[in-house]
């Protein structure tokens, strides 16, 4: 196909080719960026998490009398694995995107302070016994807790336990001792010292600032507590409901002087991404809009080309032109300008990502977005000037000869 | 002449009804999607109590020291207060109003035994919280300096909270069960709800459908050892354990506001914080000079970043989607009026002059606006009615329609529309009338 008539043809109309060029452009530009921040919160929104989700609720026990817990406990968790479909339960101060987190900062030395390299600030699971079981954690080296472990680890003076063992996540241990195994080394947070004895497999925090530090979680057995007031009932999924209504009765019953909820993990991780996923789908429902706003553009403005140039059109078929040669004229004339569209567009999308990075937090564009946006908005551009192209093929060639 | 051009338009409008439907469609959208976030973004960057914003302050005080700062790279002194500057500085009772503040979150039980108890979120704070911040008082009052000094077990609590507990009834002088102990009610607050929550912004990051349920005095709740339910941060290990321990630490966890009036109060004020800790330095608390900020309500909800990064960043995006619409609408304009270059230049051989052409497709314009407007306006309804669907709960409760944003609207479709109608319209007036007759 010859382009330079179609060049010359657009030379003469400049006005309306440039503005399919910035129409294109426009969409690219918002198109890359809206894509982008879609897939941040769909990777954000399915990040693997290494407990049994399906299986999981959490029942908490508020305003029970804290001197209580350590007989109230092991009561309630009696009656839970009573219930029938139960098959582990226990306590923990809080599940994975619960929200209610309790960072602490850890070195690799008796003196690392903040600043030192492999300081980790690690969200602090304290588990009772059996929690491993509860959860579904998968271990990965070592071992999870032994009784003897979960009978004598009181938290002492301050936040942290008097026990000096704890589990980590794969990820906090890799960054801890990266390239070596984290089996037998001690963390350190001044005066207390804990050594890792097992390893799980990623979970994820209670709160996910950003998707690098999404694992960077520790265990630490501790006995029953008036601070493990969350219990963690575990079934087979099709028995959760059930088995969450009865443990939530059950546990009524016996503090009736607390505050008891119920909540199924699935419940949780929902309420926690409710906003992500809410405005990923703003976004795709915008990206839509827009999409089809472009697309219809592009229909009207070569439906008014088409029309002004019916006469050139006919004498074109007079003197031989097929109608496939008229139809691939203006698919090609489309390709060339959703072309300019696309790389003024990719330039747009990059400086509003910029602008985007620097004011709001957000990542870099990865480059990917650019080819898969330019991919995008050609077949938009094809499909659209097909109705009107088809219709310029129809045009028969006893056009010419009639007076314009 | 106006009245003839609209008939004109109408009429032109109707010849190609795909054309206008498809702009009438791009315009429509685009205004209420940037209308609908709008609305959201308005809702979020309101200031909660105008009328008095400019004359509340919260301080900050460094009392971690430059070595905090260092990790984390920011400039930032601890947001909060620890519990012994906060006493020293309500003890000092330097500004006009004042109050150091906490949040709570006790059972309650209800009188009625079938009930199960419900814990209940609140704040505890001083008695010149209520006249500092203007709480409106459906019964009673607050409590007075006395209570505050007596430690009382008095309450205020929400018509919400009120209506749970007594059913709505003026409730003065009854008692309420918080934490196994009685209160007596000294006022019903009325629907009192700001947003964002500016009292206390560290904890509530801004906004929360939920009322607060009920107010205590401060030091009845340390007396009665009620926890701090909100952010607690420290910059090391408290020696001592539980809420006591907490007291005697460095961790900061109280909100602070004062209400200082004119520009030499708040001199003063911040001279007096500065004199503080030159004095808790001499005292050798700590060994880094003093530093202290005192930010005026504004300054504070700009410093919490209280608009949340999605709602600017989803107003962008909509602002963008409204650009790539009247860019769409301007091509088709022109392709719309070049289509009726003959009939502008019969108009002009006749006599029209180019101002006559302007008028003629600027009302055109208008009227795909107008018409662009009211689909809008429904889909703008639409969308507010359906945003939180889109938009994080807390936020999405506080979009509103009202009659501003319904006109707000229309006229940004009207006057958009019809600035992408400039330039085509720019080409319609300089159609040449003796090519057109020629050609014809």
């Amino acid at each position: 196909m010859e382009l330079r008539p179609i060049l010359a043809t657009l030379r003469k109309h400049r006005i309306p080719a440039v503005l399919i060029v910035l129409e294109i452009a426009l969409a690219c530009a918002v198109l890359c960026n809206a894509v982008f921040m879609i897939s941040l919160r769909v990777r954000q929104m399915h990040l693997p998490n290494a407990i049994d989700e399906r299986g999981i609720s959490l029942v908490s026990v508020n305003g029970a009398d804290p001197k209580l817990a350590a007989s109230d406990i092991p009561r309630d968790l009696t009656a839970l694995r009573g219930i029938a479909g139960v098959t582990a339960a226990s306590v923990s101060n809080t599940v994975p995107l619960s929200t209610n987190n309790i960072g602490w900062s850890f070195g690799t030395s008796p003196d690392a302070t903040l600043a030192t390299q492999h300081t980790v600030n690690l969200s602090m699971y304290f588990v009772g016994e059996g929690a491993d079981q509860a959860l579904g954690l998968r271990l990965k080296q070592g071992r999870f807790f032994t009784n003897d472990e979960y009978a004598d680890s009181k938290l002492g003076s301050g936040v942290l336990p008097g026990i000096h063992v704890a589990v980590l996540t794969e990820s906090a241990a890799k960054r801890m001792w990266p390239g070596q195994s984290p089996l037998g080394k001690t963390f350190y947070s001044k005066p207390d010292y804990y050594q890792v004895v097992g390893v799980v497999a990623d979970v994820m925090r209670p709160w996910v600032s950003d998707a690098e530090h999404a694992y960077n979680a520790v265990y630490f057995p501790l006995a029953p507590d008036a601070m493990t007031s969350g219990y963690i009932v575990r079934s087979a999924p099709e028995d959760r409901q059930r088995v969450l209504q009865q443990a939530t009765q059950a546990l009524q019953k016996l503090n009736p002087g607390a505050v008891v909820k119920g909540r199924t993990f699935t419940d949780i991780r929902n309420r926690y991404f409710a906003d992500t996923n809410s405005m990923a789908w703003m976004l795709v429902l915008v990206c839509a809009v827009m999409l089809a706003v472009t697309a219809f553009g592009i229909v009207g403005l070569t439906s008014f080309w088409v029309a002004q140039r019916r006469r050139q059109i006919g004498v074109r078929r007079a003197v031989g032109a097929t109608r496939t040669d008229i139809l691939r004229y203006f698919q090609a004339e489309n390709f060339l300008l959703a072309s300019f569209g696309i790389a003024l567009g990719m330039a747009l999308a990059y400086g509003l990502n910029l602008f985007l990075m620097k004011h709001y937090e957000l990542p870099r564009l990865p480059g990917v977005y650019l080819p898969v946006g330019a991919a995008v908005l050609w077949a938009i551009g094809q499909l659209a000037v097909l109705g009107p192209a088809l219709r310029a093929s129809n045009v028969p060639p006893v056009v010419a000869t009639r007076a314009a | 002449m106006f009245g003839y051009y609209l008939d004109l338009a109408l009429r032109s409008l109707k010849r190609s009804p795909g054309l206008t439907v498809l702009m009438v469609l791009a315009i429509g959208f685009g205004v209420a999607a940037s209308m609908t976030t709008w609305s959201v973004f308005r809702a979020v960057s309101g200031d909660p109590i105008p009328w008095k914003s400019s004359r509340l302050f919260v301080p900050q005080l460094d009392i971690w020291g430059p070595d905090s700062r260092k990790k984390s790279g920011y400039d930032d002194l601890p947001e909060a207060l620890d519990y012994t500057d906060a006493m020293a500085l309500m003890r000092d009772h330097r500004a006009k109003l004042q109050s150091a503040m906490y949040q709570i979150s006790p059972s309650v039980v209800p009188a009625d035994a079938a009930k199960h108890p419900i814990n209940i979120s609140g704040h505890a704070v001083y008695s010149e919280f209520f006249p500092m911040l203007d709480v409106p008082f459906q019964y009673g009052s607050g409590w007075s300096a006395k209570d505050d000094h007596e430690r009382a077990h008095v309450v205020v609590i929400s018509s919400k909270l009120n209506q749970k507990l007594f059913g709505g009834a003026n409730s003065v002088g009854k008692t309420v069960d918080i934490e196994g102990k009685d209160y007596r009610v000294v006022g019903v607050a009325n629907h009192w709800n700001p947003q964002p929550r500016f009292y206390d912004l560290v904890n509530s990051g801004g906004f929360h459908t939920d009322a607060e349920d009920l107010f205590v005095p401060f030091q009845t709740a340390i007396d009665m050892g009620m926890p701090n339910d909100g952010n607690t941060n420290c910059s090391e290990i408290p020696k001592e354990a539980g809420f006591v321990g907490l007291q005697h630490s460095s961790c900061v966890w109280i909100a602070y506001m004062a209400e200082l009036d004119g520009a030499s109060a708040v001199r003063s004020y911040r001279d007096y914080l500065n004199n503080y800790m030159r004095q808790q330095q001499q005292s050798g608390r700590f060994a880094w000079p003093p530093k202290t900020k005192l930010h005026s309500l504004p300054g504070w909800l700009s410093y919490e970043h209280v608009v949340p990064s999605d709602t600017k960043v989803s107003l962008l995006v909509a602002l963008g989607l409204l650009i790539v619409c009247l860019v769409n609408t301007a091509g088709l304009l022109l392709a719309k009026f070049l289509r009726r270059s003959s009939e502008i230049g019969v108009r002009r051989a006749l006599g029209a002059p180019r101002a006559a052409v302007y008028a003629q497709f600027l009302t055109e314009a208008g009227i795909v606006g107008a018409a662009g407007g009211v689909l809008g306006l429904l889909l703008t309804g639409l969308g507010v009615a359906s945003v939180g669907w889109v938009l994080p709960k807390d936020i999405a409760a506080l979009a509103k329609l009202d009659v501003s944003l319904l006109l707000l609207t229309l006229v940004v479709a009207v006057v958009a529309t019809m600035l992408a109608g400039l330039y085509p319209t720019y080409r319609a007036s300089r159609v040449q009338p003796a090519w057109q007759l020629k050609s014809n």
